[in-house]
């Protein structure tokens, strides 16, 4: 155990916490406006990574590989990730028109059901086209690793962090600075009044759908190139836990969601070396794969002292229900 | 609406033939349909040409030939055009078995059954409840008699209606939204597992037996209530952050509690770990799983006719105004709470001792979905719609089997449609009267 163990670790959570951080976008973004969580999310980022393998595969046909390629593997990869982005934010559109608009004056709970149905569906048409055997995404980038002091830095990492950061950075320019953002915070400051002031709530809600589809999907890209294997049910394990983290944040808050998303990743990987710690000190036998235990239990406890998030706003007793 | 109801009745004279027969009348035929096919069932599928006896009214061979059709489709094994025969003979089973004798039962005894209802109806309702309890087990018992796996999908399904109550309770009633009932069956699985594996059998995770008994199995009860108290003093943990605040809090508290229930068994070595536990005796027959089935929707519907369950309705309604109403809101809500964990970890204490066999895995995200689905197909605030929803959708997932992986295509579609023409499910808010249910039908 030394410290630069801990900078090992901190480096790898921060690469967890951007896979986390931009799918929690996407719940929290939809729970901000409709009042809703999309329970399909996680699968829309399964979904997503597909769309990447597929674009990511056709562009290498397209270009060609190894020395005869016409365009060097970061402008592929660039490629791949602004394609499939735009691709999947269709699907969360799609999801959007079939489970939810339908439902927008049911109770909350139903469209809950719908969403968690879609996703179901969702894996099983993958299972069912593609097959149960697990994909391998192909390696766009040379992966080398930098020796910073005793940290092993690979590139990719460097790479996740930096792209991830960058999307929020823009999501946050678009909900800030641009007409559409505008319209966006303003239906999640009053949901009723808002529409009747001229603002398209059908488009504004389509398009929130559509961006968070579309920051799962690149999501999706990026944990297809730390960890090259696709499944059809890494969405339901890597949604809940996003999801988990959106609510940490507090329901509806942007900011909130990026911060939980690292600090999620920051627990889940520091609870190993914690567990280390624990058992040297006090001669004890844990096992490491206690992680979500302990991971969950820490949430649950934050969430009790503090249960509207971290950033979250308390609201008024009843929401639409 | 009335109108339409009578207009629909006065032209069609099957629907009025059938709306006046009494429960009594259906569960008699019945009987008459499953003692038919335990004494001509096996002679008559053999001469359709059927291997066995069609398990599930036919459905399920429908479907296993449509099942070879999509696999031919998708380059498996060549399709064979006498396979196409299945269907007609299940047909033609299930006409002479079940619908040709049922039909004409109820032309010869419909009336009798229905002046016999009549004249019982001045009697308790112990009586009447009883009688119709005892034809129906025996139909059940007849017809499960046939082959093993009617037996353990008529099981799971009284169990799932067991749960879907319990979970109704909380998202029905209540108006809160639960994610954590596989955590409550989980932990009632491995507490009644614990108690009887534990006490009386030797096991490999457990160690040798603590008593030595041959009448052991009269301790099941106690073993069931043991699962369904440790459910419920660990709802505790949820029930006491989460009931300060509304909204969705207690959706996500409970999904937390779901995924620490099931790492905490997948941990625990003691316990099997991601092993789990088996051996578990078999103490869950059809009769006892019957009874305890029959004891919970009796209980649970007396508690949400009761003042108690009046008082949750007014809460999740609106709180503020129940609260000036002097009802208590908090006790009102974690009684609620505790008491739909309770039931869920009996349920799942049957679970375990029908499968004979308990791992965590079991009682994940998927367990989740299937139970939510139950309920918000069938109904909210309605043990009629809990009945439902749990028959049709473990029918349906039984009948939909052949099909293999479009099962979870199917079924979420269906669902899907169910929620957007009827959010709140089929039957919700519909009140379970007993009385009127065994109860005489008027003739239109």
């Amino acid at each position: 155990m030394s410290i630069t163990f801990l900078f090992q670790n901190l480096v790898n959570a921060l690469q967890w916490g951007s896979f986390y951080a931009l799918i929690a976008l996407g719940y929290s973004m939809v729970y901000s406006i409709l009042m809703l969580f999309n329970f399909a999310h996680g699968d829309i980022f399964m979904i997503g990574a597909y769309i990447g393998l597929g674009v990511a595969m056709s562009l290498l046909a397209l270009v060609g590989t190894g020395a005869a390629a016409i365009l060097p593997g970061w402008a592929i990869l660039v490629l791949t990730i602004l394609i499939s982005m735009f691709l999947t934010s269709f699907v969360g559109v799609f999801v959007e028109r079939v489970g939810y608009r339908p439902l927008r004056n049911a109770p909350r709970a139903s469209a809950a059901i719908t969403g968690l149905m879609i996703g179901i569906i969702l894996e099983t048409g993958i299972l069912i086209f593609l097959g149960a055997e697990r994909l391998k995404f192909p390696q766009l980038i040379e992966s080398t690793t930098y020796n910073l002091g005793g940290v092993f830095v690979t590139n990719k990492k460097i790479m996740i962090v930096l792209v991830s950061i960058s999307l929020m950075l823009a999501l946050h320019q678009f909900v800030k600075r641009t007409k559409y953002g505008m319209a966006m915070r303003a239906m999640a400051f009053d949901f009723a009044v808002v529409p009747l002031m001229g603002v398209p709530l059908n488009t504004i809600a389509a398009m929130t759908f559509g961006i968070g589809s579309a920051l799962a999907a690149a999501a999706g890209i990026l944990f297809g190139l730390a960890y090259p294997v696709l499944d059809p049910y890494m969405g339901v394990t890597f949604g809940w836990k996003a999801f988990v983290a959106a609510i940490l944040g507090g329901r509806g808050s942007i900011m909130g969601a990026c911060v939980a998303g690292f600090m999620l990743g920051f627990i889940e990987v520091m609870v190993v070396p914690l567990i280390m710690v624990v058992n040297k000190l006090f001669d004890m036998n844990i096992g490491s794969n206690l992680r979500d235990l302990i991971a969950y239990s820490i949430i649950l406890v934050i969430l009790i002292y503090r249960p509207h998030g971290l950033f979250g706003e308390s609201y008024s007793s009843k929401l639409r229900l | 609406m009335e109108d339409n109801m009578t207009l629909s009745r006065k032209t069609r004279p099957i629907w009025r033939f059938f709306s006046g027969l009494p429960m009594l009348a259906w569960l008699l035929g019945g009987l008459v349909g499953a003692l038919l096919e335990q004494t001509f069932g096996l002679t008559l599928a053999n001469a359709m040409g059927l291997s066995k006896i069609p398990v599930l009214f036919g459905i399920n061979t429908t479907f296993k030939v449509v099942a070879s059709i999509i696999d031919s489709l998708r380059g498996g094994d060549v399709f064979l055009a006498s396979e196409l025969l299945d269907i007609p003979s299940a047909l033609i089973y299930v006409l002479c078995i079940f619908v040709l004798p049922m039909g004409l039962f109820f032309k010869v005894a419909g009336k009798a059954c229905n002046s016999l209802v009549r004249a019982m109806s001045h009697m308790p309702l112990i009586v009447t409840a009883t009688l119709h309890l005892t034809i129906m087990f025996s139909v059940f018992h007849i017809w499960a008699g046939m082959s093993d796996y009617r037996l353990i999908t008529l099981k799971l399904m009284l169990i799932a209606i067991l749960i879907t109550l319990s979970l109704n309770i909380i998202n029905g009633y209540m108006g809160e939204f639960s994610c954590s009932h596989p955590g409550f069956m989980a932990l009632g699985a491995y507490g009644a597992s614990l108690f009887s594996v534990g006490l009386f059998v030797d096991d490999k995770v457990l160690g040798a037996p603590v008593f030595e008994w041959a009448q052991a199995y009269l301790t099941f009860p106690l073993a069931l209530i043991f699962g369904g108290l440790i459910a419920s003093l660990w709802a505790l943990i949820i029930a006491i952050p989460s009931f300060k605040t509304r909204g969705d809090y207690l959706a996500i508290i409970s999904l937390a509690f779901l995924f620490i229930v099931k790492s905490f068994f997948e941990n625990v070595q003691a316990m099997g770990g991601p092993r789990g536990l088996s051996g578990q005796p078999d103490w869950a027959t059809l009769p006892v799983v019957f009874l305890v089935v029959i004891a919970g929707v009796w209980i649970i519907n007396n508690f949400v006719t009761s003042t108690m369950g009046k008082a949750l309705n007014a809460v999740r309604d609106d709180e503020s105004a129940a609260e000036a109403m002097t009802v208590d809101t908090r006790k009102t809500k974690m009684t609620a709470f505790l008491f739909g964990a309770f039931w869920a970890g009996v349920a799942g204490g049957l679970f375990a001792h029908v499968l004979r066999y308990v791992n965590p895995a079991m009682f994940g995200v998927q367990k989740l979905a299937e139970v939510l689905a139950m309920v918000y197909f069938g109904g909210l605030n309605s043990v009629t719609g809990s009945i439902i929803g749990a028959v049709s959708i473990s029918v349906l997932g039984e009948a939909l089997r052949p099909l293999g992986i479009f099962k979870w295509i199917c079924i979420p579609l269906l669902l899907i449609l169910v929620m957007i023409y009827r959010p709140t499910g089929l039957f919700a808010f519909r009140d379970f009267n007993i009385r009127s249910m065994f109860g005489p039908r008027e003739e239109k």
